[in-house]
């Protein structure tokens, strides 16, 4: 576990590549696709409700130390050694921007 | 005056139990799980058709079931750790209890007295009274210097009311073996291999297999043996290359077996796997339109029926075991994510979620007979089920 964490933070450190400060939002039909995902294929490790499952949990509580720009770049680059995929190719930066910051706030259920 | 008062007392209670439970089997029945809206839809498979619904069961995001073994009640496994014990003639809950804060998936024994849950939170596996659900035990999945406890998968019965079950963070399977009126006895296999994600039991309760998320190969223990031991089978099956990201864990359970033939899903690859069921040897690869999730015999074996990881969840491909060609595919829709035959395989239902449906297939003239509307399904489960080893 204290393995994983520190090797998070290398991931962290090593690549904010990619992840620039987007300016543009997902529209909100993209929005509606991108909830969906969230819920129920996200939701197929991590839990519907976002508590956790063979993935870990992504409540508030759970990425307030990381970034929404950290937490695009978990989501566009996966995580080396965990089951976490890449979701680059399928979701834009601004995709992955959106659901961080969705994810930081509390995901509208 | 005693006769009549207990002609009246006979009277009303067979109306009562009339109303309660209409006489017949329960060998056709079976559930599909609304995972979205905490509710299942009692079905019928030989008129096709909702008897009726039970709501109220919690959040059941990959929840599974298991069957008493008069096949009259479901145990549903919910993933907030609900338990509930539903009645298929009634329609109805008979008991929900919420035994831990994230969990999997369950077992019941041979003797249909004991079911099991394995749990994420806080790791480990709770047994209960089929009965009255009352807690009977538990083994927390401890291990380790610090005894943290790790998420546990690929919780089975085995004959002789046993249980194995794999710890995901430690590595490690485990066997309870759970004598009637007595404690369980636990058995340790360390080291099985990365990551073990998911495992299965063959239908003759010989074989326990752990897929291995982190590494390319399977843990293999042979229960039939002296002294059981785990051995890796299908090591580096990848031979080295780099894997597809996963997007969905493939599912072992239902793990197809078809005559001497064995088929499974390679993880971050767009194959199945084909190995002899006496040696666990390759033999064969059948090149498929994604990451498979499920691949399910029908019952007879001579067909598998495979379906995908996103985003590729719209499709399913069956295969001939004979010939390993692909002989069908179709789109049902997004999300087809979940099949299961009739107990002879002469149908097959397929829940596709995304599209709030559940529709029936042939599976000789792979016609499509009937469609029901569900909200969100997800797993199907009939009561044939109660009726094999390791279902």
């Amino acid at each position: 576990m204290r393995a994983w964490k520190s090797m998070l933070s290398a991931v962290v450190a090593s690549a904010s590549i990619g992840v620039a400060l987007a300016g543009v939002l997902p529209d909100p039909v993209r929005q509606a696709e991108l909830t969906h995902l969230v819920l129920h294929d996200c939701g197929s490790c991590h839990g519907m409700t976002l508590k956790g499952g063979l993935g870990g949990p992504l409540l508030p509580a759970n990425l307030d130390h990381y970034s929404s720009e950290d937490v695009a770049t978990f989501i566009l680059d996966g995580i080396p050694g965990k089951p976490m995929p890449p979701w680059r190719g399928q979701l834009s930066t601004q995709d992955a921007l959106w659901i961080a910051e969705q994810l930081k706030k509390g995901f509208a259920q | 005056m005693m006769k009549h008062l207990l002609g009246i007392v006979l009277l009303a209670t067979s109306c009562i139990a009339a109303a309660a439970a209409e006489r017949r089997g329960t060998g056709d029945l079976g559930i599909v799980v609304e995972r979205a809206v905490g509710a299942v839809q009692i079905i019928d498979t030989t008129q096709r058709r909702v008897l009726s619904r039970v709501t109220g069961l919690g959040d059941l995001s990959h929840a599974s079931a298991v069957f008493s073994r008069d096949g009259r009640h479901a145990f549903v496994f919910g993933r907030d750790g609900g338990l509930s014990k539903i009645d298929l003639l009634t329609g109805s809950l008979v008991k929900r209890i919420v035994q831990a804060g994230n969990s999997i998936g369950g077992a019941i024994s041979d003797d249909g007295r004991l079911v099991a849950v394995s749990n994420y939170k806080p790791g480990g596996v709770r047994f209960f009274d089929s009965e009255s659900l009352e807690p009977v035990a538990d083994i927390p999945a401890a291990y380790g210097v610090d005894n943290e406890l790790s998420k546990v998968v690929g919780l089975v019965d085995a004959p002789g009311r046993r249980f194995l079950f794999t710890l995901y963070d430690a590595g490690e399977i485990w066997m309870a073996h759970y004598p009637s009126g007595g404690v369980p006895k636990i058995t340790k296999f360390a080291h099985v291999g990365e990551l073990p994600y998911d495992a299965l039991i063959t239908g003759d309760g010989r074989h326990y297999v752990a897929g291995l998320f982190g590494e390319d190969g399977l843990a293999h223990i042979d229960l039939w043996a002296d002294k059981p031991v785990v051995r890796r089978i299908l090591d580096h099956y990848g031979r080295g290359e780099e894997k597809l990201p996963v997007y969905k864990m493939p599912h072992l359970e239902g793990w197809a077996r078809a005559g001497d033939r064995m088929f499974l899903p390679a993880v971050g690859r767009h194959e199945l796997l084909v190995i002899d069921a006496t040696t666990f040897a390759e033999i064969g690869r059948v090149a498929v339109h994604g990451q498979p999730i499920f691949a399910i015999a029908r019952p007879d074996g001579r067909q598998v029926w495979v379906n995908f990881a996103h985003p590729l969840n719209d499709t399913i491909q069956v295969i001939d075991t004979q010939n390993l060609e692909i002989i069908h595919e179709f789109t049902p829709g997004k999300a087809a994510l979940h099949m299961e035959f009739t107990p002879r395989g002469e149908n097959v239902w397929i829940s596709v979620r995304d599209a709030d449906r559940v529709d029936i297939y042939d599976t000789q003239t792979f016609e499509r007979l009937e469609t029901l509307p569900m909200d969100k399904p997800s797993g199907i489960f009939f009561t044939a089920r109660a009726n094999r080893i390791g279902l």
